[in-house]
């Protein structure tokens, strides 16, 4: 089930600007890698060519040798859970996972609309599924809530829920841990550690840098669209030139995120 | 009084055509955010299908539901025109539809003529409460009902179904989750299609139909849509019998020349109070 990610001499420019340019990375089957980076140095924008909604203008992404590239986004069979809020409006919580459940549903109009048995066996798995996906996350609670009216941790909770409903081969993290309060990020922390045990291979962007270091088997550090480092979380804190990137030569770059290439695919 | 029973179940049943062609509009819409203004076409060709069908001596209920299918396989022929090439923005989409509706006005002439058709439907009058009424009307009623249902059932409980509407509400989300948006959008229009023929084949046998019948019911299922939004097929259902119950009062008691301009200054008041009690219609994110 689990895949191992190559991603080879990636390009993607924003009007003639590079917001990632030359980037490769190679993620082992099962490894919880972390991309780290000052803001604008092209997280987001590597993970929306890895996941599919932004085409490469150069270079391949692959899962397990096999190029996707080309794929449209729904077929790449990689689950993805975005920092801005996500979810589907006039949706309960727990509909919004179970139509995480349509990749791996192979149930047709006709079965639905003859009321096949088959379209029975299906509904109740995909019940069963995303209620457990549901518990998983901890919002086992809300589920019968509109989804909007979570509150926005919450709704990046249920994103990840939607996400493995649909069992992805392929996690991608951007900032599941913003905005979340200690004890939700505590839990978060634990159900990703989880999930890595399990063999899922899983991308994480985070800008918290402790979360980070507790979590990531390796770190890899962006900046300016570029690879700048790679290596275990403790190569990775001692590297000066990372240290350069994150504070600079001489002034502090905000640590806050803003709009700008980083919100392309937020 | 039993008059005015008569007119409410007469106006009912030519309600429930407005609010089958509403609701194929609000189906194709939410996924797509193109407004087809090719469905009022669906129920013209599958009834004028049905017509020719029933003459060639297949028994009733066969020839309806080749109507039916051949408003469906429109349907999705229209939809592979208007959003089959990726990028279409909805504007032109909707272009395309209304140059597709003319084209099969075309198409229409030139294999049924220009002269009005109709076929039998149910017959016999029926008496409901003292008002006695052709029976077909109840027919229509009967069946729209359980469609209507059908499609609560279907977009709620079943995946494709939330399928669809996870794409009517994050097109952008939906396409994460795994969701093949370009083919949601024909199924759509498929179930849209299929919708307006149904009220095509409902309504034929009670008001006649010729190529350009499509308007008056385009510009009423277009009334009743708006009102709910272009989003909410049950407000589009109670749309399109409130304008049919509308325009048969209005017929019965008053002038008949007049009654789709009354029944749609009717709609306009509706829609103006209602914008005025909720502010505007937020702008909806593609």
């Amino acid at each position: 089930m689990t895949v191992e990610l190559t991603v080879d001499k990636v390009s993607r420019a924003f009007g003639g600007v590079y917001a990632v340019r030359d980037v490769s990375l190679t993620v082992p089957a099962g490894e919880l890698r972390a991309v780290i980076g000052p803001n604008g140095a092209g997280k987001s924008t590597l993970f929306a060519l890895i996941g599919g909604q932004l085409a490469a203008d150069t270079g391949t992404v692959a899962l397990d040798g096999i190029r996707v590239e080309r794929r449209p986004a729904h077929r790449r069979g990689i689950g993805v859970v975005f920092q801005t809020a996500r979810v589907f409006h006039g949706m309960t919580a727990f509909e919004n996972v179970m139509v995480g459940a349509h990749a791996v549903t192979r149930a047709g109009f006709l079965a639905a609309a003859l009321r096949l048995p088959r379209h029975h066996r299906d509904e109740r798995r995909i019940r069963e599924k995303a209620l457990t996906c549901l518990d998983r996350v901890g919002l086992a609670d809300w589920a019968d809530r509109p989804a909007e009216e979570l509150p926005l941790g919450q709704q990046r909770s249920l994103q990840l829920a939607r996400a493995l409903c649909g069992e992805p081969r392929l996690l991608l993290l951007d900032e599941p841990a913003s905005g979340l309060r200690a004890a939700e990020r505590e839990h978060l922390a634990t159900l990703i550690t989880r999930l890595r045990t399990e063999g899922l291979t899983i991308l994480l962007v985070e800008h918290d840098v402790a979360f980070v270091m507790r979590l990531a088997d390796r770190i890899t550090v962006l900046d300016l669209g570029r690879v700048i480092a790679d290596g275990t979380p403790a190569e990775v804190r001692a590297n000066p030139e990372v240290r350069t990137a994150y504070l600079g030569p001489e002034t502090v770059r905000p640590s806050e995120p803003h709009p700008g290439v980083e919100g392309v695919a937020g | 009084m039993s008059d005015l029973i008569g007119y409410l179940i007469t106006g009912l049943g030519i309600g429930a055509g407005f609010a089958l062609v509403a609701s194929g509009l609000v189906a194709i819409y939410r996924v797509t955010r193109v407004v087809n203004f090719a469905q009022g076409g669906f129920a013209v060709l599958a009834a004028l299908l049905t017509s020719t069908l029933l003459a060639a001596g297949l028994p009733h209920g066969v020839a309806e539901l080749g109507g039916v299918a051949l408003g469906a396989l429109a349907g999705l022929i229209v939809g592979v025109v208007a959003i089959g090439r990726p990028g279409t923005s909805p504007g032109t989409s909707l272009i395309v539809t209304l140059g597709l509706g003319v084209l099969a006005y075309a198409v229409e002439v030139l294999i049924w003529g220009d002269q009005p058709r109709s076929f039998p439907g149910l017959t016999g009058v029926a008496e409901v409460a003292g008002a006695r009424l052709p029976a077909h009307y109840l027919l229509i009623l009967a069946v729209t009902a359980p469609v209507f249902a059908l499609m609560a059932w279907f977009f709620a409980r079943t995946d494709l179904g939330r399928a669809l509407t996870a794409c009517a509400s994050n097109r952008y989300a939906a396409q994460v989750v795994g969701i093949d948006v370009r083919r949601m959008g024909l199924l759509a229009f498929t179930i849209g299609g299929a919708l307006g023929g149904l009220a095509g084949v409902l309504t034929t046998p009670v008001q006649q139909v010729t190529f350009d019948s499509d308007v008056t019911l385009i510009v009423n299922g277009f009334a009743a849509a708006v009102l709910g939004g272009l989003t909410r097929p049950m407000i589009a259902l109670a749309g399109g019998l409130l304008l049919g119950v509308t325009q048969t009062l209005v017929a019965g008691y008053g002038g008949g020349a007049y009654q789709m301009e009354v029944a749609l200054v009717l709609m306009l008041t509706v829609m103006i109070v209602q914008a005025a009690r909720t502010g505007p219609v937020p702008e909806t994110a593609r």
